[in-house]
């Protein structure tokens, strides 16, 4: 048996016995709140494509009136902030807290384009016309896209606790617990658009 | 530049791209819709996974977080396809 495994470290159920090196990051918790949330999204998901699957005309037809340009420059917002926010992580176990700041600021600024953007776009649904109610891809379409902002909405507060967080230094380099738990949040929201923009936009 | 060389950078720069290729070329009318839309899913669930190992750090989390995560990227990927097909 390794000296690993006598340590200290792994007297927690989080590290692995088979493999000392492997940890979970952040806590159980926001696993299963993650997971949680991954599985009501991804039954909605598949409520979608049976719905499209009854009404392909219709589905193909609205589809037409969505701007594929919105969705795929949001989805290289998300995927730019996610990576802000694994490189802030990555700071912080360095102890560079300052810079840490600073991709932290980077992930935040690019939740607000993303908002900013989706406003722009349902402006131009409703002012065209095109509501929840339109039909069943446009109420889909909302619905799937507004559960999605929302989350975005709460990313977007939790970095900006976790910004002031850097900013304080409160942080444990060895540990950092919360923003692991806040990043893992925010790369689960980068990864549902990264499903949900081709299955809205793309999918033909 | 020590930045351009962390495996988070390469997976970004990876993300980017495939997204860019899916937009903006495998949308267009190049391919039938059945082959272009199987092959959007596709590099969507390959997206996932990378932010799933490398973002969440799952790659290097207990084997049992890892079997979990791929187990719900197969389901929702398989569903997604498999409804489209029939």
């Amino acid at each position: 048996m390794s000296s690993a495994l006598m340590s200290s470290e792994t007297d927690t159920p989080f590290v692995s016995a088979d493999h000392p090196k492997r940890r979970l990051p952040g806590v159980e918790g926001v696993w299963v709140f993650v997971l949680a949330d991954m599985t009501v999204f991804g039954v909605l998901f598949g409520s979608f494509m049976l719905s499209r699957h009854h009404n392909p005309g219709l589905f193909e037809a609205s589809r037409h009136a969505l701007n594929p340009n919105f969705g795929g420059v949001n989805t290289l917002i998300l995927v730019t902030s996610s990576w802000f926010a694994a490189l802030a992580l990555d700071a912080v176990r360095k102890s560079r807290f300052a810079t840490a700041q600073h991709f932290i600021g980077g992930a935040f600024l690019c939740g607000v384009a993303f908002m900013v953007s989706k406003a722009i776009e349902y402006t131009e649904k409703l002012n065209a016309g095109i509501s929840l109610l339109t039909n069943d891809f446009f109420m889909y379409y909302f619905t799937l896209t507004g559960i999605h902002l929302f989350h975005v909405v709460a990313g977007n507060v939790v970095l900006l606790v976790l910004w002031l967080m850097a900013r304080s230094r409160s942080f444990d380099p060895e540990r950092p617990v919360v923003l692991e738990c806040g990043a893992i949040y925010w790369h689960m929201v980068d990864l549902l658009w990264i499903i949900l923009f081709p299955l809205l936009y793309l999918v033909r | 530049m020590e930045l351009l060389r962390k495996p988070v950078t390469i997976v970004w720069a990876a993300l980017m791209l495939a997204t860019c290729a899916t937009t903006w070329l495998l949308s267009k009318n190049s391919v039938t819709p059945e082959v272009a839309t199987v092959a959007i899913m596709l590099v969507a669930a390959v997206k996932v996974r990378l932010v799933i190992r490398y973002f969440m750090e799952v790659r290097r989390a207990p084997l049992a977080l890892q079997f979990v995560c791929d187990g719900w990227l197969l389901a929702v990927t398989a569903l997604i396809v498999t409804v489209y097909l029939v």
